[in-house]
């Protein structure tokens, strides 16, 4: 049989008919569904007098527009409560499992799903949510849908999807201390731009991934789609099963001996062909931030703001130069010491146990400065606990940053938390885009570790100088 | 969905790579739970100053662009969030085509579920394409979707492709799931299979969630 890549075993193994144009109808193992992408899909599925082909198979959890405090008290934002009471109505009257507000389980989709073992090797996992890409990290081929497609999921258990392109990027070298997944997922975005995936599906391989832990696997793949690749993946490994072994929904005992040697099967074949590989060593790396209104505009702590006038594209050229007016940056200057108001650590790209504890490490026996704002949203309740079992909030809240309840939060502000006008933020999410964190806020991407160094601060700073 | 065969309409031009979801529909306003009702906020940022009022120097507060039903723009078009609110606020505010060198995964097919056609062609065509749109009130651009034709305003034309399967649903006016519900019985049959090769495959119950 020809060798074949983990996306080929993916896309081969939940083809259930192939169009005559390319497409397939791909089955659908998972379909995670949240507030803010669903309502319109239910809506539909009502009118048409459908019902889910699987309840059995989905899961829906409240994330997006959760306020981060005083979770017991009514939402004060009418249209967030709608849309919450919304997704609360739809689950009773379709049957849907979920996972209340209230509940400790409840966090944000895509750390939720891993941590309760919905999320698993081999299977095919949807969400309309662009970062389902975070998924990928277990193994399995996950991707953000829009909401007809959610419709189409919750009708038909499948999707009309055409097969992607094989990216390979290859992480080799030994990371210097204080470099972390976030840090490394920004250099390659830098690399390869944010329409470099367009059309794959990223594998990230080397000795750096094979060595990671999973919370740092699930932030490269996170951001895969920032590079624009439909998903990101890692092969299952030891590390993998480990990590899965007796979370609630995960295989038990033989069962779980079974699935395990179905998963090692999955790995990459010996001389699997790529359309493109893309190699990166980052035995030099260095802490990385974004100056501009892109995630690909990433440079490191130690660099100074690019300078558009060296651009010979004139519409790029232009962009750039909006982006340097929208963040209140000018051409050469470093990027360390920009004083910040504010910082977030949180978002399903960082927010798991792991980020937490890298974060308190910084914050402890410090204080953050006077006029920053420092927020940590743990990325579920169950993670909240956890760091609360360690004594990290009391680091946390000892060092002056806000502990709040879990959720997305201040990565896209559809909740009460989010920045004033012109207020400049380090944050551990994954978007820069123009007002992503509040209307003409001013967002630098940066791992939980730099995050945490900029509260102490005030300003933009390396955080290899507080280690 | 509404069918999609011929438009002949004004364009309007976005010259910018990368226009990204949040720049098409911020955030905070995809609260709604209907799908109506988004045009007034798209390219929110953009279009109206900190009071609320229509900036003017948006494009697509001037004349005749604001009645653009097809937008000509650059790279990239649409890339970030999979929020379907991005084509449902572009054809609420009666956007039917959107033009450019190449589009987000995502989005583009978010556009086709919702009677907005992405048509894919290079730079230099959209180049041209723009000079178009700036002949005046009166110029328009036509898009034939069975010719898979755009025609000038000049009377030149310019082939586009366009996906055999994707062509025939915007033409017809029919949803995707009407389509697959014709396969059916193969999606019985992978689920039978399944079951008989991954009897451990798990399923969520709701009594573990809430014990």
């Amino acid at each position: 049989m020809k060798a074949r890549t983990l996306f080929d075993k993916l896309w081969d193994s939940h083809v259930v008919e192939k169009l005559p144009n390319g497409t397939s109808v791909l089955y659908i193992d998972r379909h995670l569904v949240h507030e803010v992408t669903s309502p319109q899909a239910f809506e539909g599925l009502r009118m048409s007098h459908r019902r889910l082909r699987h309840p059995e198979a989905t899961l829906a959890v409240i994330d997006h527009n959760v306020p981060t405090t005083d979770r017991d008290q009514p939402i004060a934002e009418e249209q967030s409560r709608q849309q919450i009471e919304a997704l609360q109505r739809n689950v009773k009257e379709f049957d849907v499992p979920f996972i209340p507000l209230l509940s400790d389980k409840q966090g944000i989709v895509h750390v939720v799903g891993p941590e309760q073992g919905v999320s698993l090797p081999g299977m095919t996992i949807v969400c309309g949510d662009s970062h389902t890409s975070t998924h990928g990290a277990l193994g399995a081929l996950a991707f953000g849908i829009g909401t007809s497609e959610v419709e189409h999921v919750m009708a038909t258990q499948t999707l009309l999807q055409k097969p992607a392109k094989n990216l390979k990027i290859e992480i080799e070298g030994t990371p210097k201390v204080g470099i972390t997944a976030k840090d490394i997922i920004l250099a390659v975005i830098g690399k390869i731009g944010t329409a470099g995936g367009t059309g794959h599906v990223i594998e990230f391989t080397g000795s750096v991934v094979r060595n990671m832990d999973m919370a740092g696997r699930m932030t490269l793949c996170n951001m895969a789609i920032e590079a624009g690749a439909r998903a990101g993946l890692v092969a299952p490994d030891e590390i993998t099963f480990e990590y899965i072994k007796g979370r609630p929904f995960a295989p038990k005992a033989k069962d779980f001996e079974q699935a395990v040697a179905y998963w090692r099967t999955l790995a990459t074949d010996e001389g699997a062909h790529y359309d493109r590989v893309v190699q990166i060593n980052i035995n030099d790396l260095e802490p990385m931030i974004t100056w501009g209104n892109s995630p690909e505009d990433v440079i490191p702590i130690t660099g100074k703001v690019p300078d558009p006038a060296e651009i010979a594209d004139e519409s790029q050229r232009k962009r750039k130069q909006r982006m340097l007016e929208y963040m209140g940056l000018k051409p050469g200057q470093p990027i360390k010491g920009v004083k910040i108001d504010a910082i977030f650590i949180g978002s399903c790209t960082n927010s798991r146990i792991e980020d937490l504890r890298i974060a308190a490490q910084i914050a402890k026996g410090r204080k953050v400065a006077d006029h920053v704002w420092a927020l940590v949203v743990p990325g579920s309740g169950l993670i909240k606990k956890q760091a609360e079992a360690e004594g990290l909030d009391k680091i946390f809240k000892e060092a002056g940053f806000e502990w709040r309840e879990a959720g997305c939060s201040m990565c896209l502000a559809m909740n009460p938390d989010r920045l004033q006008p012109g207020q400049r933020c380090a944050s551990t999410s994954n978007r820069n885009f123009e007002g992503r964190q509040g209307p003409d806020s001013r967002t630098h991407l940066v791992s939980p570790a730099m995050a945490a160094a900029a509260a102490i601060k005030g300003e933009l700073t390396d955080v290899r100088e507080m280690m | 969905m509404e069918k999609f065969d011929i438009l002949s309409a004004i364009a309007a031009p976005l010259l910018e790579a990368n226009i990204d979801t949040d720049k098409i529909i911020p955030a905070r306003f995809l609260k709604t739970i209907q799908r109506s009702g988004l045009g007034k906020f798209a390219f929110y940022a953009q279009r109206y100053d900190e009071n609320g009022n229509e900036n003017k120097d948006f494009i697509l507060n001037r004349e005749p662009y604001r009645h653009a039903q097809i937008l000509i723009t650059y790279e990239n078009f649409g890339c970030g969030s999979s929020r379907e609110h991005a084509p449902w606020a572009l054809l609420d505010m009666g956007i039917r085509c959107v033009i450019a060198p190449s589009f987000a995964d995502i989005f583009f097919n978010n556009s086709f579920k919702n009677g907005i056609l992405p048509i894919v062609l290079p730079r230099a065509i959209c180049d041209q394409l723009v000079e178009d749109c700036k002949l005046g009130a009166n110029a328009r651009i036509t898009i034939d979707l069975k010719k898979q034709q755009i025609i000038r305003p000049n009377g030149e034309t310019i082939d586009f492709d366009v996906d055999p399967l994707r062509k025939q649903l915007l033409l017809d006016g029919m949803d995707d799931i009407a389509q697959t519900l014709q396969y059916v019985k193969e999606i019985d049959q992978f689920e039978e299979k399944r079951k008989e090769n991954q009897p451990w495959f798990p399923s969520i119950q709701s009594k573990e969630l809430n014990p």
